[in-house]
């Protein structure tokens, strides 16, 4: 691997030579206005996050080293640890829901039918709309739902949890459904030729064939469900807020709050929570990372070679 | 050859379009349930939101003249600094990090690679990690108008935009760049008389994406921004929601519907380029 490397660099000294240098002339040009906002927009607030999540403060100018209260604050608000159950649970829920319908529409629409590209146009629609109109669009029909049996929705954590799957799902069905095509599309179709003359059922060149050979699609997919829905914030700041809330021990728990909105809602309360909701949003950071990474190597190790 | 084709659907295919006609009915009656009821006045939306207007409730547009208004703040306004929001930071977006990418990409130096990994390390941080730290420099830099806004959105969305330009530089052959190296451009010219041409595909991949990000975020310019001066069309539905939502649904409805409208128009000139963009980008990242 090493070895072939260095061939190739070698192979193009003479190009590297004639191209590089006149470009690394160029570097304030080409580099510096993305470094800088990268600096601004990413790094320093990054740095300074993890920093903060250590202090107390009310702005980052008046920040005191306090070690790892925070941390232990943060650990000890049932608020906080509520809210990540509700999220992974909500997770769970609709990283499989998603994947499953999103991938027998694929499937369905691949197939030689009528209208699919009319189908796949209006699928893929919901996307466009933002979380936060998206949120009042269906706490609008879940109230009118509700209201046929003399309730609403921000009455009862389950329906605010199950109101986000339902709207969660409408809106990334049809963009995980786009890269299932793709997938499904890319099989060669000599294999899918090939098994049927060996033999084999629908079901099986389904499960033997197709499905290996879309695994990338499948990680990609797996992948950004999982993400999107630790992240979520606007969907779920516009459809409930985190209601209804209970007090616990003093504290207001908001019962469909998921870890985004929970940090977010932290930073509210006042300023001595300033510190705690940094310190759960570094938390929040560390698991998004690692389950991120985690899935990744998951999936990836079950990719066919070709 | 199409024709040919219609003939050829067999029978459980068209139970197979049947079925599917009456599922997109359902994926589309959220929005139809906003058109109509962006109709009828505001009793009819709390009473029976299913009901199609009648002439009791039908009210015409004065939930939309009233949704133009209402809330101290103009809908016009609100949707211009969001187009101006989008349109200036996806273009300062494709400019800059394309520019970067090249460099990363035929540079290939140390530090090229050190900022190459620190872009895919960004993508997978949240927001909220950064949220507070970020609006407060914003607000230290003088960042906080829709003028400014572009470079937080520059520095914050890089990381995706870098990477997919890197991706498909790579892959570009090195020779033609070389041959306009030695009949004597030099890299600037280089760059945009022969490579940026050649990332058309990549551009507008990239393109939609940092526009539906832009154009429908909320939290970032809702931090970033001075409120009190500056809404885009995300704030403003919030703001309108909170404040006015439980007083007038209708024309709540109305305000929704129109932030709707110019997404609905440009989705349906441009449908193709769009699920082409996003498939085109899912399978790279």
């Amino acid at each position: 691997m090493k070895k072939g490397k260095k061939m190739k660099n070698s192979g193009q000294t003479v190009n590297s030579q004639l191209l590089r240098k006149p470009i690394r002339r160029c570097f304030p040009l080409f580099v510096m206005p993305t470094l800088i906002c990268f600096c601004i927009g990413f790094i320093w607030p990054f740095l300074q996050g993890i920093y903060l999540s250590f202090c107390d403060f009310n702005t980052p100018k008046d920040a005191k080293w306090i070690g790892v209260g925070n941390y232990a604050k943060a650990f000890k608000d049932a608020g906080f640890i509520h809210a990540f159950w509700n999220t992974a649970g909500f997770a769970v829920v609709s990283i499989i829901l998603i994947n499953v319908v999103a991938f027998f529409i694929a499937y369905a629409l691949t197939q030689k039918m009528a209208g699919a590209n009319l189908f796949r146009t209006v699928f893929f629609m919901p996307n466009l709309i933002g979380g936060v109109v998206l949120g009042y669009i269906w706490s609008m029909i879940f109230d009118a739902i509700l209201k046929g049996y003399g309730t609403y929705l921000t009455s009862n954590a389950t329906y605010g949890f199950w109101g986000l799957v339902i709207l969660v799902a409408w809106q990334q069905i049809g963009y995980m459904m786009i890269i299932y095509i793709a997938g499904f599309q890319s099989v060669p179709g000599d294999m899918i030729e090939a098994a049927k003359i060996d033999g084999a059922t629908g079901w099986q060149t389904l499960t033997r064939v197709i499905i290996p050979n879309i695994m990338p699609s499948v990680t990609i997919c797996t992948f950004l469900t999982l993400t999107n829905s630790f992240k979520m914030f606007d969907q779920n700041l516009a459809l409930t807020g985190g209601a209804p809330s209970v007090m616990m021990n003093g504290a207001k728990l908001n019962m469909t709050e998921l870890l985004a909105l929970n940090i977010y809602s932290t930073y509210n309360i006042n300023k001595s929570w300033h510190g705690a909701a940094q310190a759960k949003a570094v938390v929040f950071f560390l698991l998004v990372a690692v389950l991120a990474i985690a899935q990744l190597t998951a999936t990836r190790s079950k990719e066919v070679q070709q | 050859m199409k024709k040919k084709e219609k003939t050829t659907y067999s029978f459980p295919s068209k139970i197979l379009t049947v079925f599917f006609i009456l599922l997109c009915l359902i994926w589309i009656m959220p929005i139809f349930e906003v058109l109509i009821n962006s109709f009828k006045e505001n009793a009819a939306v709390n009473t029976n939101a299913f009901a199609l207007p009648d002439k009791d409730s039908f009210v015409g547009f004065a939930n939309y003249i009233k949704g133009m208004t209402f809330g101290n703040y103009p809908f016009a306004k609100a949707l211009g600094f969001s187009f101006l929001i989008t349109i200036s930071s996806v273009v300062v977006i494709l400019l800059f990090t394309s520019m970067t990418a090249w460099y990363i990409a035929r540079v290939d130096s140390k530090f090229a690679r050190m900022f190459y990994y620190l872009c895919l390390f960004s993508m997978i941080v949240p927001f909220q990690m950064v949220m507070f730290t970020l609006s407060f420099t914003a607000d230290q830099l003088k960042l906080n108008t829709p003028y400014a806004i572009p470079i937080v959105y520059l520095g914050f969305g890089a990381g995706m935009a870098i990477f997919m330009f890197v991706g498909f530089i790579k892959g570009l052959p090195l020779e033609i760049e070389e041959a306009a190296a030695i009949d004597g451009c030099g890299p600037i010219r280089t760059y945009f008389r022969v490579v940026f041409p050649m990332l058309k595909p990549t551009l507008i991949s990239v393109g939609i994406l940092e526009t539906m990000w832009v154009w429908n975020d909320y939290l970032l310019p809702y931090l970033v921004l001075d409120r009190t001066k500056y809404m885009t069309i995300p704030i403003l539905v919030q703001y309108l929601k909170g404040s006015y939502g439980s007083v007038d649904l209708g024309a709540t409805m109305a305000v929704i519907m129109l932030s709707i409208i110019p997404i609905i128009i440009v989705y349906i000139f441009c449908q193709k380029h769009i699920i082409k963009g996003v498939a085109a980008g899912a399978v790279k990242g």
